[in-house]
């Protein structure tokens, strides 16, 4: 369990991370959003005691990671993929962080296959591709088998194939019972994999909330009719409190209605319905009305955002 | 339907002839084909945890032990430096005439200072071992990996420290001694050379003063987190500095020269010392200081700022 209580760091002038409370729950897959620069790694390095908040706390298990007998047995972290020496070979490297926490050169091994780099391992890992420093990355964090994992985007620079292997790695462990916590700036690549989100912004928390009630946000209150005879329909529908606007010739959008009211009122009135699609946006696009207002580095083509 | 992409799927049956967004109820059929062992193969748990120790400080020096010889380029700039011992005090020997070394190696005299003419080039050499040992961790993004699973900076300092320290004392040891050896015995000036047995307070002076420069470059890696830096104040501060300092008039010079890391450093490294110099105990005291004091300070830094 991670838990961050009024966690704030002030880098000069910059409020990085801004009054930040939540807890991570074993036993799921936490995925923590924001966009760039929203405080993700800074929120990341501060659990792991790196970087000295300026006020507020992190925990881990109920104690600051430092305080750990042996921390990679407590917490296994990925922080940046390529933080390895590039002369060194993956299997050196795991080695040395392995003895540090009494950790035996097995298990080395082990999570070496496990990440698919046992082939490589005695190579340099300076010629390492993006997603295979991402790999050695990953099998560092498993080393001490530890109760919880926390990867800062380790999607990133994976493929297909990768990304679709780590989001069932990662719900396996937290099917054994691990705490989970990804961090990601893509919705896309988080919403197959978590069962809770934490959404940041500018420091500050927006959103902690479970998979379900998300993908309720995401439901819209707009259906979309296509129908025979739609001016009849639209005839139907009119009432106090009820919003019709028409897309095109055969199609209305309705607001104030629900689906299955339309679908009585054009069979009552023995109207063919052509379709009756009600409004759903992607949680990509909810996500981004979220954070619209706490996103610092604007491309300079206009974004089109839904709602 | 994503495809697998290794050859190898080909042998292996997929079910997974369905949409992609299926696969989040099928986690195990195109997972199974790719390179990468799935997840379940080999579980992630031990099911036996393994000792739960702490993390001591012999434990951090293995580590830091597999670090350093386990990146080629730190144990083959020592064998340079080694090799630059021996060789160019053989060379300074071989072409001494009426007791004096030719060239930049003109102001030795003596048979065994002209035997070890070839420390002034190792030191930088050594020196610069020691930044990097440091100073890559800083680039790579290591350093924070070092931290956080050692949990106490001060012990990863310690044992980079013990394992700098000890390394280079050896190989430096073995170097001078074998200086000594090989100097006087190609010897061609007119100074009566001296049995090994009679010199074993310069070889350990000038032993110590090596192993207590890359200490230094230790400790400036730490402190100035940056090869570049490192390297440049080293050179900069402790090479060049004290010789272009010896322009200024000697009115100026006696008060603080002599206190400098290199010229206290002068004052272990030969028999023969000069007025100007420090005598071998103030000269054993003010190098041991800076080092214990740089060291010190870079502790400090290190326990006060963000990793
Ligand atoms: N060491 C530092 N010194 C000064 N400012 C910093 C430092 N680290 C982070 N920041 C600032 O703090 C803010 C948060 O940065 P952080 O790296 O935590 O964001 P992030 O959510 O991880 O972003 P990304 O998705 O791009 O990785 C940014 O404005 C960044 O410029
Ligand atoms: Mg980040």
């Amino acid at each position: 369990m991670i838990q961050v209580t009024d966690l704030t760091k002030a880098y000069g002038e910059t409020l990085a991370v801004d009054q930040l409370n939540f807890t991570i729950k074993p036993g799921i897959v936490t995925g923590f959003l924001g966009p760039n620069g929203a405080g993700k790694s800074t929120t990341m390095r501060m659990i792991l005691g790196l970087d000295a908040p300026t006020s507020g706390s992190a925990t881990v298990g109920g104690r600051p990671l430092a305080e750990h007998d042996q921390p990679l047995k407590s917490l296994g972290f990925l922080l940046e993929a390529g933080a390895v020496h590039p002369t060194r070979s993956a299997h050196d490297h795991l080695r040395a962080l392995a003895v540090t926490n009494g950790i035996s050169t097995a298990r080395v091994d082990h999570v070496l296959q496990l990440v698919g780099l046992s082939e490589v391992a005695k190579r340099r890992s300076g010629g390492f591709s993006l997603g295979m420093g991402q790999r050695l990355g990953i099998a560092a964090a498993l080393l001490g088998d530890p109760e919880v994992v926390m990867l800062d985007e380790p999607v990133n620079g994976l493929d297909p194939e990768g990304i679709l292997w780590i989001r069932h790695l990662l719900q396996n462990l937290a099917n054994e019972g691990r705490t989970v916590f990804v961090s990601s700036h893509l919705m896309s690549e988080m919403e197959l994999m978590a069962e809770h989100f934490v959404i940041i912004g500018q420091g500050r928390l927006i959103q902690d909330i479970s998979a379900p009630d998300l993908r309720a946000m995401a439901a819209g209150d707009s259906t979309t009719v296509r129908a025979d005879r739609l001016d009849d329909l639209v005839g139907l529908m009119q009432n106090d409190g009820v919003e019709i606007t028409s897309t095109d010739r055969s199609t209305v959008s309705v607001k104030g209605v629900t689906p299955d009211q339309i679908g009585r009122l054009a069979r009552d009135g023995g109207i063919a319905l052509h379709s009756l699609v009600p409004e759903q946006r992607s949680l990509e696009d909810v996500f981004m009305s979220l954070t619209a207002d706490s996103v610092q580095y604007h491309g300079s083509a206009p974004l089109e955002m839904a709602a | 339907m994503i495809t697998p992409l290794s050859p190898a799927s080909k042998a292996i049956p997929t079910e997974s002839q369905t949409a992609p967004t299926l696969l989040k109820d099928n986690p195990m059929t195109t997972i199974t084909a790719s390179p990468t062992p799935s997840v379940q193969d080999s579980s992630v748990i031990k099911t036996k945890r393994s000792s739960t120790g702490k993390v001591r400080t012999r434990n951090v020096i293995q580590s830091e032990w597999i670090k350093f010889w386990s990146v080629r380029s730190n144990y083959l700039t020592l064998l340079a430096a080694g090799f630059a011992t021996v060789a160019f005090g053989m060379i300074f020997s071989a072409v001494a005439s009426d007791g004096q070394a030719p060239g930049p190696a003109a102001f030795l005299t003596n048979p065994v200072d002209v035997a070890l003419g070839g420390v002034g080039l190792a030191e930088m050499i050594i020196g610069v071992v020691g930044v990097m040992v440091v100073a890559s961790e800083y680039s790579t993004g290591l350093i924070r990996t070092s931290f956080a699973t050692v949990g106490r900076r001060g012990r990863v300092i310690r044992a980079k420290v013990a394992v700098v320290g000890s390394s280079v004392f050896a190989v430096a040891g073995v170097a001078v001694t074998a200086a000594v050896i090989a100097g006087q015995a190609v010897y061609a000036g007119t100074e009566a050379t001296v049995p090994v047995t009679d010199v074993l307070d310069v070889i350990f002076g000038t032993t110590y003063y090596l192993t207590g420069i890359a200490l230094i470059g230790v400790a400036l890696g730490f402190i100035l987190r940056s090869t570049a830096a490192g390297i440049g104040t080293l050179v900069g501060a402790v090479f060049i500095g004290p010789n272009l300092l010896n322009l200024l008039p000697d009115s100026i010079t006696d008060y603080f020269l002599k206190y400098l890391p290199s010229e206290a450093g002068s004052a272990i490294l030969t028999q023969v010392t000069t007025p100007d110099q420090l005598s071998l105990g103030a000269g054993y005291l003010v190098f041991t200081a800076w080092v214990v004091g740089l060291l010190a300070c870079a502790g400090a830094l290190v326990q006060r700022r963000d990793a």
